[in-house]
């Protein structure tokens, strides 16, 4: 089929190129193949317009091709690379033999961010409704500027659903406020008001910098406002999350060290190492379920982690209360000394086993995403499940420790190791036992934190100072204590953070506890007064 | 303070108070000697004299090496002083080494002078962070007599704050240490800011002079190296007699017996603070005498890590003993220096054993071996008074 509309330079450009294959009748033609492919970057960018205001069937795979660094140039022809198949970029048709002397067409940063645009842009008149919001906000938050308007408009005007439109509408706004014309951009600036996305308030404070008018900075400042009232209970809503998300990692932390160090009174400067054996322990069950299971069921790999880092660190830490610890009871001192040692070489044998770089602990994909409540508002699935889990190992200690024998065991030795022997308890199996369970919520502690941040040989060292502040602020062996100041001080770092920065508040939280504990030795819970 | 009881007890039977005991034993004293011409009479000759090649020439290397460890043993003495002698156990040590050690690296990044990669009058880092003028705390930092009252100064102030404040609440045992912990974990964040004009994660290196004069040329560095065990033995020496005056044996009866000390109507407070600051400077003078022979200071030397290696150091030679630490930090990073040479992934290993052993099996470290030997060998004859000569 020869093409009506064939323009002379198709003509010539075809019979320079000997074209023998049929030229379709499609918009996407040789020649802007051509334009998209090679020159300066200004034309390109042009010709890449050009091509998404008038798209066909072929544009999308075309652009695409192109983002993916699959298009070629046989000297002017333009071909698309799909494995080892060439296919002509206009017409799609097979190329064989493929020409020798392929050229890569080259991207530089500014059209690749163009490109990105252009197909959202496609993406508007994709079947797919969630496609199209996708693309909507996508082009949205990417930045879009008057030329996209046109396009836009069109999309707007086909689109039937309600939530699909307003956000295109949105768009719309926004490629208005980039407009030369005053009246549009007071326009836009009304609308964007409407908005409740964060990246609104962006682009808002963008046009605000730049505008000249004053009634347009006027409507601009207003929506600002409107945009800024919208956003600001999620966001005050997020900060809160954000504390009790670290607070809940503190807790699961600083549980196994309230027993270790609160109830048995030994300064386990191995805790964090032990944490860090359950968050391996957590990565050789991932990696056997990769293996050795159909990849359906891996989704459930965390089933067998929890326990799997309960039982290896309470092992590891039963082998090391036997060992060495038992024989240092009372000397709060030397165990400091004697766990830090542990540490090195738990540390040590971890790094020869597994290497000293990060392993990678992918978690399961029902972890991924976020709940969305409010606009503004994203909370991570994982940092919930997190949440969800810290009450759940506190609610489960506590009734261990306040319900079972062992329990009642555990408080007998620790509060009165003579009477407790004489009555028939078995102190040094309870010590043992104890032990073993602090040091098993450890393993629970890493088993959470491979989830969220990098499993490596020194996972521990990072948090162990964070969990003894959490202890002595709480009050040594009280639950209560630990979970309110493991509370407290996530709180309160996250409240700090975002006023002073990350180090700083941290710094302030430190200064604090060491201040505090000058106030009250005992911590906040004090139960023992002489 | 001096409201002893020898007149309301009894008049009847007088408490005779021991005597001071001497300084030093003669096979002490000897020892001494025999340290102090080997570093500065033996070291240097084998260094500078005997030509490269020959056999009893010593390397550069070890010079340097030589020096650090006389650093690291004057931070276990140090340790030492507070720990074995007054029992409170510090975790936050190696902050005073780093002050020390700053306020020695801020001296030696101006005598840098122009001769930065920037060709600026301000510290390179300085320079790239976009700063016209040094901030206030570098006011002092071009006066070598200043930088020396400020190694003192900087580290002494700061021990003493911290110190009263933590012994008049009388904050005890653990929770000191821990709070010692914090207060360095603390001082390092803070440190690793750019904004605090510290030169953030790289700290201080590429010096190039001290005093106007080329900094790693072999002169200097034995120049370095000789002061550096010259403190060392001072340390020694002047810690010996302040233990064994009255003033460490309040330090020791602060350890045994606090309460018992406060009932005789003592005041613990300003011994302990008076032991700290001491400990302290002594930390910010090993500093200080550390940063020009290995060229860098930066903050992963208040890592809480390093803090406890100074521990490890006093606890290995011997706890209460002042000759112990000495050979606890010379010993330690010895293994230390030769092991991450021979086999890198065994020094981590034979680190922690050596913790681990220490506490269990040899509380009294390298000094209580020595002792336990020699009295076998004389059968059991007291021998209390020259324990610390070895």
């Amino acid at each position: 089929m020869r093409s009506v509309s064939a323009g002379p330079l198709r003509v010539v450009a075809s019979l320079l190129l000997g074209l023998t294959t049929s030229l379709s009748a499609q918009a996407l033609t040789q020649a802007q193949a051509l334009a998209l492919a090679q020159g300066e970057t200004d034309d390109r960018i042009a010709a890449l317009h050009a091509v998404v205001a008038a798209p066909d069937a072929r544009t999308a795979t075309v652009l695409k091709a192109l983002g993916e660094d699959r298009l070629k140039l046989a000297g002017t022809r333009v071909l698309i690379q799909d494995g080892d198949a060439l296919s002509d970029a206009a017409t799609g048709a097979p190329v064989t033999p493929a020409p020798s002397g392929l050229e890569d067409v080259m991207l530089n940063n500014r059209l690749r961010g163009e490109l990105d645009g252009a197909q959202a842009a496609l993406q508007l008149s994709s079947p797919d409704r969630q496609e199209r919001l996708a693309a909507a906000r996508a082009l949205l938050d990417a930045g879009v500027d008057e030329s996209k308007a046109g396009l836009l408009e069109r999309a707007i005007a086909a689109e039937k659903d309600d939530a699909v439109k307003e956000a295109l509408q949105l768009t719309h706004a926004a490629a208005l406020a980039a407009s030369a014309d005053a009246g549009q951009r007071l326009r836009a600036a009304r609308l964007l008001g409407e908005s409740h996305r964060p990246e609104t308030r962006l682009l808002l404070n963008q046009r605000l910098a730049e505008e000249q008018d004053p009634a347009v900075q006027a409507a601009l400042r207003r929506s600002l406002g409107q945009v800024a009232a919208t956003l600001a209970w999620g966001e005050r809503l997020g900060a809160l999350f954000t504390g009790v998300s670290l607070a809940s990692i503190l807790l699961l932390v600083a549980l196994g060290l309230a027993i270790t160090y609160g109830l048995m009174g030994v300064i386990n400067m191995a805790h964090g190492e032990l944490m860090m054996i359950g968050a391996y322990a957590t990565y050789l069950v991932q990696v056997g379920f990769r293996q050795w299971l159909p990849p359906d069921w891996f989704g459930a790999y965390l089933v067998v982690a929890v326990p799997a880092a309960f039982l290896a660190s309470a092992a590891v830490g039963a082998v090391l209360e036997r060992t060495v610890l038992r024989w240092l009871y009372g000397r709060p001192l030397e165990t400091l000394l004697a766990t830090w040692g542990l540490s090195l070489v738990l540390m040590q044998a971890v790094r020869s086993l597994f290497g000293a770089q990060n392993v990678a602990v992918e978690s399961p994909s029902w972890m991924a995403g976020s709940l969305n409540w409010l606009p503004g508002l994203a909370l991570p699935t994982n940092r919930l499940v997190i949440i969800v889990f810290a009450v759940a190992v506190l609610g489960g200690m506590a009734l261990l420790i306040g319900k079972t024998r062992l329990g009642l065991f555990v408080r007998a030795v620790t509060q009165n190791r003579p009477i407790a022997s004489c009555m028939g308890v078995p102190t040094a199996r309870v010590d043992t036992y104890a032990f073993a369970l602090g040091s098993g919520l450890a393993g629970l502690a890493g088993c959470a934190l491979s989830q969220v941040g990098n499993v490596g040989p020194d996972l521990g060292q990072s948090y162990i100072v964070d969990a003894f502040m959490v202890v002595v602020l709480g009050g040594v062996g009280q639950l209560a204590g630990t979970v309110l100041a493991a509370l407290g001080l996530g709180l309160a770092n996250k409240a700090l953070e975002g006023v002073v920065g990350a180090v700083l508040a941290k710094i302030a939280v430190l200064v604090f506890i060491i201040v505090f504990i000058q106030k009250r030795p005992q911590g906040l819970f004090a139960v023992r007064t002489r | 303070m001096d409201r002893l009881m020898t007149h309301t007890l009894s008049a009847s039977t007088p408490v005779v108070l021991p005597g001071t005991p001497a300084l030093l034993s003669r096979g002490g004293w000897m020892t001494v000697a025999l340290a102090l011409l080997v570093a500065c009479v033996v070291v240097p000759a084998m260094n500078l004299a005997v030509p490269p090649g020959h056999p009893l020439h010593l390397d550069d290397y070890w010079v340097s090496l030589l020096g650090k460890f006389c650093c690291y043993a004057l931070c276990a003495l140090a340790m030492d002083l507070i720990w074995g002698f007054t029992g409170i156990l510090s975790l936050g040590h190696g902050l005073y080494f780093a002050l020390g050690g700053y306020v020695m690296g801020m001296y030696l990044m101006r005598q840098i002078g122009t001769d930065g990669q920037y060709r600026s009058s301000l510290p390179d880092f300085m320079v790239f962070l976009d700063w016209k003028t040094l901030p206030w705390h570098w006011a002092l930092s071009d006066s070598f007599i200043a930088t020396l009252a400020l190694v003192l100064l900087v580290p002494g102030a700061v021990a003493f704050v911290f110190g009263f404040f933590a012994f008049r609440s009388r904050i005890q045992g653990v929770y000191f240490s821990i709070i010692t912990q914090a207060m360095t974990y603390a001082a390092m964040l803070l440190f690793f800011r750019n904004e605090t004009g510290f030169g953030g994660n790289n700290g201080f290196t590429d010096f190039k002079r001290l005093l106007g004069q080329t900094i790693t040329t072999p002169g200097m560095r034995m120049v370095l190296f000789v002061l550096s065990a010259l403190t060392l033995m001072g340390a020694y020496v002047g810690l010996r007699w302040l233990t064994r005056a009255k003033f460490g044996r309040v330090l020791s009866a602060v350890r045994d017996a606090e309460s018992r000390l406060m009932f005789c109507g003592y005041s613990p407070l300003p011994y302990k603070l008076a032991a700290w600051v001491l400990s302290a400077l002594l930390c910010g003078v090993a500093g200080a005498l550390y940063v020009p022979q290995v060229g860098i200071i930066n903050p992963s030397e208040m890592s809480v890590a390093n803090s406890i290696e100074i521990a490890v150091w006093a606890a290995v030679g011997g706890r209460g003993t002042l000759a112990g630490p000495i050979a606890g930090a010379f010993a330690v990073n010895g293994a230390k220096s030769w092991l991450t040479q021979v086999a890198p992934e065994f020094w981590l290993y034979v680190l922690g054993a050596l913790f681990v052993a220490v506490t269990l099996f040899m509380p009294d470290g390298i000094a209580g071996l020595v002792r336990r030997l020699r009295r076998s060998r004389q059968g059991g004859k007291g021998v209390q008074d020259n324990q610390e000569a070895a």
